[in-house]
């Protein structure tokens, strides 16, 4: 007889860890159940890849679209330091 | 022992003052994340403070990190004067809203094979800055400190003088509040109509 497996978590507890999941900072053990249960779920692989694009998204973020009048003011405040 | 070795030039004035130059794009992006229209003042107040300890900056490669650590400090004691109450979504209101699902739902790009990055790409930096603020300000910090200015969990607590599991009960809140506001703020702004989808 082989043993009882533990039932997979269901999607919505999944999907609630996936962004920490993605870190690599969910405890080990939860870390297997969401892996088990990504392998079977197609929908929360979406929202796996989801999570990995918003979190580039805000990455993203440079610092080349800051008002160049607000750089000169802030320049010559620091000129007259 | 490796690593690059601390580097630590005279601290005067015309020292601080390069730094402070070449930092202050990335202080005045910081500042705009964090406040709609105190930005310019701000960084003015960080730089002062900045100005007043550089004597204490260690080492030079760290002058970066150290201005962007005293501006968050001070518009953190900012927040604080003005007493504002915390602003703590419901727990249920927080997890249960899923971009991905409501995408998938409502379907804004239906000729689209690719709805989910359509949604993204119709973003402009500008628009990712405004769904920001729109967010509750104890959900906003952790946010960008973690996710834009790639601070590490435990430094946002200190920044924000939290214990480290109410950080990341913030974190986790605030992104689900990210991703309901940029649906909210794309039905708002017009963003999922095909025509401003970029190629």
């Amino acid at each position: 007889m082989t043993e009882p497996r533990e039932p997979l978590i269901p999607c919505d507890q999944a999907v609630r860890q996936l962004w920490a999941y993605v870190e690599a900072s969910v405890p080990p053990v939860d870390h297997a159940k969401i892996t088990e249960h990504l392998a079977i779920c197609q929908r929360c692989c979406g929202e796996l890849e989801f999570v990995k694009h918003l979190r580039g998204l805000l990455a993203a973020q440079t610092t080349d679209e800051v008002p160049p009048e607000l750089i000169r003011q802030l320049n010559q405040f620091v000129e007259e330091l | 022992m490796s690593g690059t070795p601390a580097r630590r030039t005279p601290r005067t004035k015309d020292a601080f003052q390069a730094l402070a130059r070449a930092q202050l794009p990335r202080l005045l992006a910081l500042a705009r994340r964090l406040t709609r229209d105190e930005a310019e003042d701000l960084v003015q107040e960080a730089l002062l403070r900045g100005y007043l300890a550089y004597p204490e900056l260690e080492a030079d490669q760290a002058g970066g990190r150290w201005l962007q650590v005293i501006l968050v400090n001070v518009y953190r004691d900012r927040e604080r004067k003005r007493a504002r109450s915390a602003e703590e979504l419901p727990v249920a209101d927080a997890d249960n809203f899923s971009l991905y699902r409501t995408i998938v739902e409502e379907d804004p790009f239906p000729y689209s094979d690719t709805v989910h990055l359509d949604f993204l790409h119709s973003f402009t930096k500008e628009d990712v800055r405004q769904v920001l603020l729109r967010l509750p300000e104890i959900y906003r910090m952790p946010l960008v400190l973690c996710h834009m200015e790639g601070f590490a969990t435990k430094e946002v607590a200190r920044l924000c003088q939290a214990p480290l599991g109410t950080v990341l009960a913030r974190l986790h809140r605030g992104r689900k509040a990210f991703e309901r506001e940029m649906w909210t703020y794309a039905e708002e702004m017009g963003l999922l109509k095909e025509h401003r989808r970029t190629p």
